[in-house]
Formats: C-alpha cells, sequence, structure tokens
C-alpha cells in the first residue's frame, strides 16, 4: 500500500505518504492564502523524500472539510485528478474528524475549526473516533454555552478563547494522521470514508436582482 | 523529440470564468473542445457568481477531462504537455482549474504551463486559419475583456494598445439586455433582436471618440445609462418600447465604436491583420462591419467560429502547443494563479 493524504480545509495546507505500516513522510505549511502554489509541491516533496513515484500510488485520502471553500476544493480537485489520471481510489474524511483523531485525551471534547466571518466549523466527539454530532458552522457565542466545560481542539478555541476557554491540542489537522485514520477505518469500516464532496455547509453569497433600478433621477 | 516539438499533444484547462473547458489539441489540429457551462445557474442573478461557478467547476472537472479524451480518441498516457489558465478572472475559480492541471502533470510527470486567458484567446485562430502573421493587432471583446493588443509574438512579446475603462463590451450587452427584459446572457438575444430593428433610430452616445479622449480605450458604461434612461423615459411617458430599434440602435453604437478603434489600432501598429476573439466576436454586426471597414484600410480580419471565440480549452491548449514547439520553458508546480495578470505575462513561472 501507497497512500498519499492531504487536507486543505484549514490553514495548514499538510501532505503525507503512508505505506500501510507507517509515515514515510510530512510536509505541512500554514499560509492559507497560497494553498493552490504550495498543494502540488508538497505532494512532489513528499514522494520524493521518500523516493517513490506518483505510479507507484494505491490510494489517495483527503480532508472534505467543512472549511473555507477556496481552499477546500484546491485539496478536493487535486485528489478527482489524481484518482482520475492514476486510476486509484479517492477517500474522503471530514477534517474535523482528522483534530479529533489527533487529541490524546479520553473525555468528551469538540473541535472547532476557523470559518471566517467570525464564525466556526464544529463537532462533537464521545471519544476522538466517534462523533456525536453532524459538522455545523456557528457563531462562537452562540454554542458556547452548549460546549461549556468540554476541551476545546481546533484553532477555533485558540481564535475565540472567551466562547472556548478549555483549548487543548491540536491547532490544525495532519496529513499523517488522516492517512492513519483512513487506514484504520478502510480495514474496520470502509462504508465510513466518504465521496470526494466538499461539506461546504454555506450556500454560496448570491442574491437574485429585484425590480430594476432607476438610473436617472429626473 | 523533434517530431514530438512539432505536433505536441497538449490538454487545456480553462476555468477563469463560468466555462469548465478542457481542450486537446495537436500541434495546431483541433482534437477535442469540451465545455461545460455553469450558465443556467447564473441566469437568475443576471450576472456570473463567483462561488456558484468555482463549486460547479470542481464537479465538472473530471467528467469534462474524460469527455476531452473520449472526443480526441487518445488516453492520458500520450499526452506531451499541460496547458492550464493561470489568469486573468475570477480568482476562486481559476483555482480549481490550475489544482486539476497540475495534479495531471504531477501524476503524468509532463511539463505544464500555466498560461494568461487573453495570449490563448489569440492564440485559438491557428486552430481555424494556421500560424498567427508576426506583429498582428487583436481586438478581445467578451462579457469580462475589451481590450486592443499588438501581438509581435504571442508567446511571449503581447503588448496592450487600449482597453476599457469601465464595463466590458460584453457586460453592457448584458446590462442592456437586462433593461430590455430580454435576459441573460445579453449578446445573443440583443444581436436577434436588433434584426428586426433600425440601428439609426436612436442616436446612442459613442464613448471615448472625444478628439481629447485616449483614441484606443473604449467606455461602455455612459452608453448603458444613456439606453436606460432613453427607455426610462419612453416608459414613464406610456409608450411602447421599440425593442428591436433600441437593440439595433444600441450594438450599432458599441460595434461602431469597436471596429473605428479597431481600424486605427492596426493603421498606428502597421498591422496589416486584425484578429477578432472573445464572446462579443460572435455578434453578426461586430463581423460585417468590421469586414467592410478592413476591407476598406486594406486589413484582412480574422475571426475564429464562435465556440472558439467564447472560453474554451482549446485555446489554452493551441497556446501550450505553441509554447512546446517555440522551446519555452514551462511553468514550476507552484506558479500563482493571479485573477488581474497583466497581458504581457504570457507564461506565469
Ligand atoms: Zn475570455
Amino acid at each position: 500500500m501507497l497512500l498519499l493524504a492531504f487536507d486543505t480545509a484549514t490553514p495548514a495546507i499538510t501532505v503525507a505518504l503512508h505505506d500501510g505500516t507507517h509515515v514515510l513522510a510530512e510536509s505541512t505549511t500554514v499560509d492559507a492564502r497560497r494553498t493552490g502554489e504550495l498543494l502540488a509541491p508538497g505532494i512532489t516533496a513528499v514522494l520524493t523524500a521518500a523516493g517513490r513515484k506518483p505510479g507507484e500510488l494505491t490510494g489517495v485520502a483527503v480532508g472534505v472539510g467543512p472549511g473555507p471553500f477556496t481552499g477546500l476544493r484546491v485539496g478536493l480537485v487535486t485528489a478527482r485528478a489524481l484518482g482520475d489520471a492514476l486510476g486509484i481510489p479517492i477517500h474522503g474524511v471530514c477534517t474535523l474528524d482528522v483534530v479529533a483523531y489527533q487529541t490524546k485525551i479520553e473525555e468528551p471534547f469538540a473541535v472547532a475549526t476557523d470559518a471566517r466571518r467570525k464564525e466556526v466549523y464544529w463537532a462533537q466527539y464521545t471519544d476522538r473516533f466517534t462523533r456525536s454530532t453532524d459538522p455545523d458552522v456557528s457563531h462562537p457565542s452562540l454554542i458556547a454555552e452548549r460546549l461549556a466545560g468540554l476541551p476545546i481542539a481546533g484553532e477555533g478555541a485558540v481564535l475565540y478563547p472567551e466562547a472556548f476557554p478549555k483549548a487543548i491540542g491540536p491547532r490544525h489537522p495532519s496529513a499523517g494522521a488522516l492517512a492513519e485514520l483512513t487506514i484504520r477505518r478502510l480495514q474496520s469500516d470502509p462504508d465510513s470514508l466518504l465521496f470526494p464532496e466538499p461539506l461546504y455547509l454555506r450556500r454560496p453569497d448570491a442574491v437574485e436582482p429585484g425590480t430594476r433600478k432607476r438610473v436617472s433621477t429626473g | 523529440m523533434t517530431a514530438l516539438k512539432d505536433s505536441p499533444l497538449v490538454l487545456g484547462f480553462e476555468t477563469s470564468c463560468d466555462e469548465t473547458g478542457v481542450g486537446i489539441v495537436r500541434g495546431n489540429t483541433l482534437l477535442a473542445d469540451a465545455v461545460a457551462s455553469s450558465v443556467e445557474e447564473h441566469a437568475r442573478f443576471g450576472g456570473v457568481v463567483p462561488e456558484v461557478a468555482s463549486r460547479a467547476h470542481l464537479e465538472a472537472m473530471v467528467p469534462t477531462v474524460q469527455r476531452a479524451l473520449s472526443d480526441a480518441g487518445v488516453t492520458l498516457a500520450d499526452i506531451d504537455a499541460i496547458a492550464v489558465t493561470a489568469g486573468p478572472g475570477l480568482a476562486g475559480a481559476l483555482l480549481v482549474g490550475a489544482a486539476a492541471a497540475k495534479a495531471y502533470a504531477l501524476a503524468l510527470d509532463k511539463p505544464i504551463y500555466g498560461v494568461n486567458h487573453l495570449a490563448a484567446h489569440i492564440c485559438v485562430d491557428q486552430l481555424e486559419h494556421g500560424p498567427l502573421p508576426e506583429g498582428c493587432v487583436a481586438m478581445l471583446v467578451s462579457g469580462g475583456h475589451s481590450s486592443l493588443l499588438f501581438v509581435p509574438d504571442v508567446t511571449g512579446d503581447v503588448q496592450p494598445l487600449g482597453q476599457t475603462i469601465d464595463d466590458a463590451a460584453g457586460e453592457a450587452f448584458d446590462k442592456v439586455a437586462r433593461v430590455l427584459g430580454l435576459g441573460f446572457p445579453g449578446g445573443p438575444l440583443i444581436d436577434k433582436a436588433a434584426r428586426e430593428g433600425d440601428p439609426e433610430a436612436i442616436a446612442f452616445p459613442r464613448g471615448l471618440t472625444g478628439p481629447r479622449d485616449a483614441p484606443l480605450d473604449f467606455s461602455f458604461s455612459g452608453l448603458k445609462t444613456a439606453v436606460a434612461r432613453w427607455v426610462e423615459r419612453r416608459e414613464r411617458a406610456g409608450d411602447k418600447i421599440p425593442l428591436a430599434d433600441v437593440a439595433a440602435s444600441f450594438q450599432e453604437a458599441v460595434v461602431d465604436v469597436l471596429t473605428r478603434k479597431a481600424i486605427l489600432a492596426c493603421k498606428e501598429s502597421g498591422a496589416d491583420h486584425l484578429l477578432i476573439g472573445g464572446g462579443v466576436a460572435a455578434n453578426s454586426r461586430l463581423r460585417v462591419l468590421a469586414e467592410e471597414r478592413a476591407a476598406k484600410a486594406g486589413i484582412r480580419v480574422r475571426v475564429p467560429r464562435p465556440n472558439l471565440c467564447t472560453d474554451n480549452g482549446a485555446m489554452v491548449a493551441a497556446l501550450g502547443s505553441e509554447l512546446v514547439r517555440r522551446g519555452r520553458t514551462p511553468s514550476h508546480l507552484d506558479f500563482p494563479s493571479d485573477s488581474s495578470q497583466a497581458v504581457v505575462d504570457v507564461v506565469v513561472r
């Protein structure tokens, strides 16, 4: 097995290569505005570091968000194109689940990531493998009470300490963890892997024009 | 290797606006031109909604590549190089095409060229009329652009002569079509309505044609307002709007200015060929008037067929093919998309 994993749903552009036993190489850069520039070179970098060729890949794991749309789409279209070009399967995983998997705690918690516009993408977990709510997007103050007392992983806790005082790591997902989680799911519960469809959770901003505006005053 | 360079098989991606275009060319021969358009999803908004376009690009990308390959009767393994629009265009939309193209290039281990959309609009005519004459003038007119360019070398030397200072020509068509209640996109609808009308019925203004105006720049915003005012005045008076006459007179005002300035650009730069591209190049009156005026000035007009004038992947593949043949350096995998890419930057490296 040679699994390529990446996630672009947060400011971290993270890429890893996994052989079924170990993470062979990992590369992470935090720069939300350059996802389109950094992802492809990141993939080449992990392949080169491990001395492997694209043609040896047996699958792609990709974080499907939720996350800001532009960066998220870069990851998903890259996964779909690689899957098409190499004839290999693509496995989607909720990005919040990757962050949850990276926490090392035993008690219930929540994950919150930056959704911009003063909102967070979030979900609750009973343990690091088990999500108990659907991912959602909310203003931190509106969910602070509901999540009161829970440790919060992800950048949301760093950005909104008033709403989420109990911040725990990690801040961003890691592609090495994404690869591990994907392999676990492939072995134990393949149906839990998702199609490479973005979790947008928001509709596009678009307004249908009303009646025509007058251009003249007189 | 020489044979490959003479007629490389190039896969081109275009996602700068609402068309997901994937084209395949071998040398100057068009093999496939697959386009998936999200235009219907934008119609009710009266214009392209960037986020709607970006979402549609993601969904259409791989199916459009597969359609292009099957139309061309080739496989990905046959491809020699990849080209993709790096800019200008809608930022989020450009990124989807660039990311897809980079992924294919990476997987196939082939060179990639991040190219200028406007240069691609020019180069596409090679697929129809053969190699471009050295030093022609190109006029690109669409919903997104209105430019006059001097083109000594489409792979490396494209010089801006003039452009719109406000609305693009195609934008004016869309806005006037809305004023007249014709629908979106406006270009073909106005063209059709104008056929029954009198182009001299109403004297609409010709923007930037005064003695002190920039001779090769355009302005269509005043014209659009003038049409809206004229229609409102009629409506207030309770008169019926002569749709065909308004459409024909508006269209004549646009086309008159475009062709006048295009011929002037040819004369000033000593070019004996005028190339017209972009969606508005499909306008029937523009084609007729350009031919008429160019003939008088001893200039030859080249206009690709309508489906090569609008945004498509074949134009990007055509430019990619020319870049390979001229031995130009490919882009690095980390090249940026640039929504406001200058026309002088033909390839982003
Ligand atoms: Zn265009």
